[in-house]
């Protein structure tokens, strides 16, 4: 177990090394992100195949069950296959962009990893500005999608990758504002120290936060009540039309990825990340991301996809004043009861964002009248 | 105030789809697994009865897609007719059934085997030794109930068969 003497405040300031971590800061690199890069790409590889079979049981059919015991070789063979498939570019297209798409989307994924803690002080780079720094990267893989729809020269590309744009833009505001609640809360911006003073999960002091924070990062990472921009019916494949083989597979792995980096944000943020009783601390991790991965396949075997302009009222008009409400509400409880019993304050968050959701839930209109589901 | 439309909806569709995670698929692996078929099914093949046919033609005269192709020559001694050519091109086959139907003898049935996919559509052509009854050859519950119930009793999901294995 690495460990790691938190002493927060201006004196760690500027202090990248972990004192006690042999052979020194290059090691700590390496090691570090050798274990990222291995983690990410196992779970993806287990994540592709645990939503193809999870949603096939909720479909009442099996999923993929024939390469390996359960099937659970398929994402490899699906691998080999895209592996060895032509990589057809478009005769117009813009080529340098075309090939720099899914690089640039799937890259910052990955380095959102770099702040997520796997354990006490068991991360790459504990930076006293994670949650900027993960605000910051998760919103550069919209760039590569735009550069992917705008390179294919392709009316379906560009509609989707400008909705995507469109939708990712608006939620960012809301997940951003929902974290200032976790921030007011834990008094810190670095990940690690997030985790280490979360002694109860802050989706019980923060349930309206969770909430909005999972809507927005399900409509950031365009899964589905909000794949919009993967609307087969409308845009074909969405941004992705143009590309075959490894392109492809980039952003299906990016996809994933994303997927993934919103699962452990969720886990570390609300869900007292490695934090948790008698199992070792990366195994209470996993088995958080494992959870959050299953809700957000459960939501996407139930949910239908929902039009563009539900999309952006949903954000305008729902969330962004739901987020800013509940900075209000944190900030009050914050400084009213800073040493307050979190027992005591669970049932009013709890209540608070009972009322406030139904109350803004009654105001909810679009064009024609309140949406009633 | 009624919470009917505060996102009830949500939580139902929610509890649709977790019920059925736990719900026995009702997909078949069809190679490995089979269901029955339905007793009475009219598979893609016809059985023929030598010992109870008396060459009338009168299956090839129904059939209305001319699949059949009979040719026999009267014997005088025992004033019957022999078969000679007794051909069914199961790729124009439509499995009315019309032809097991009109038998006046019962000597044709329709079969119970669906899996006869060929290479070459000249393959389809069943001649008289392939439509012979055999011991192997289980023969369709259509237009003779009491064929029907010496068949297994259809099967809709996979879980009814493994009860009888």
């Amino acid at each position: 177990m690495i460990g790691f003497n938190y002493s927060l405040g201006l004196e760690s300031y500027g202090r990248t090394l972990p004192p006690d971590w042999p052979g020194g800061f290059w090691w700590h690199w390496l090691v570090f992100t050798v274990i990222i890069l291995a983690f990410v790409m196992t779970v993806l590889l287990g994540f592709v195949w645990f939503e193809r079979r999870a949603l096939g049981r909720m479909q009442a059919r099996l999923g993929p069950n024939r390469v390996g015991p359960f099937g659970l070789l398929q994402p490899v063979a699906d691998a080999l296959k895209v592996l060895i498939k032509e990589d057809i570019v478009p005769s117009q297209a813009d080529k340098i962009v075309h090939w720099l798409a899914p690089v640039v989307t799937l890259v910052p994924v990955l380095m959102i990893f770099a702040v997520v803690p796997f354990q006490d002080g068991a991360l790459l780079v504990d930076l006293n500005i994670g949650l900027l720094y993960v605000v910051a990267v998760s919103a550069v893989p919209i760039l590569g999608i735009f550069m992917a729809g705008w390179a294919s020269n392709n009316k379906y590309t560009l509609i989707a990758a400008m909705r995507d744009v469109a939708s990712v833009i608006s939620y960012e505001i809301p997940v951003v504002l929902s974290l200032a609640g976790v921030v007011l809360i834990a008094g810190s911006l670095s990940l690690n120290q997030i985790v280490l003073t979360q002694n109860t999960p802050l989706i019980l002091l923060q349930p309206l936060g969770f909430l909005i924070f999972f809507i927005g990062g399900l409509a950031e990472i365009n899964r589905t009540p909000f794949d919009l921009l993967e609307a087969d019916s409308e845009l074909t494949a969405g941004f992705h039309t143009e590309y075959s083989g490894m392109k492809f597979a980039l952003f299906y792995l990016a996809e994933y990825a994303e997927a993934l980096a919103l699962s452990a944000l969720i886990a570390t943020f609300f869900l007292s990340g490695w934090r948790g009783p008698f199992l070792p601390p990366w195994l209470w991790f996993l088995l958080k991301i494992v959870a959050m991965f299953f809700v957000i396949i459960w939501m996407r075997a139930t949910l239908p996809r929902i039009r563009i302009d539900q999309l952006m009222a949903l954000a305008w008009k729902f969330l962004f004043p739901l987020a800013l409400l509940n900075i209000v509400v944190t900030a009050i409880e914050v400084l009213v009861w800073p040493e307050a019993l979190p027992w005591g304050l669970i049932p009013v968050n709890i209540v608070v964002a009972g009322i406030l959701v139904l109350f803004l839930s009654k105001k909810f209109t679009l064009g024609w009248g309140r949406i009633e589901v | 105030m009624k919470f009917e439309h505060y996102g009830i909806g949500i939580a139902k569709g929610l509890t649709v789809t977790l019920r059925h995670l736990f719900r026995h698929p009702v997909t078949v692996q069809y190679p490995d697994q089979r269901l029955h078929t339905s007793r009475r099914i009219r598979g893609n093949e016809l059985v023929w009865n030598e010992e109870k046919c008396t060459g009338c033609a009168t299956c090839a005269q129904v059939c209305h897609i001319g699949a059949i192709n009979i040719v026999t020559s009267p014997s005088r001694a025992t004033n019957t007719y022999t078969v000679e050519k007794y051909e069914v091109d199961t790729g124009y086959c439509i499995m009315c059934g019309l032809c097991v139907e009109a038998c006046p003898f019962k000597a044709l049935y329709m079969g119970y085997d669906y899996e006869r996919a060929k290479y070459r559509s000249g393959d389809l052509v069943q001649t008289k030794e392939m439509m012979m009854t055999t011991p192997e050859k289980h023969i369709s519950g259509y237009f003779y109930p009491e064929l029907a119930t010496r068949l297994p009793m259809q099967t809709l999901l996979l879980e009814k068969v493994k009860e009888e294995e």
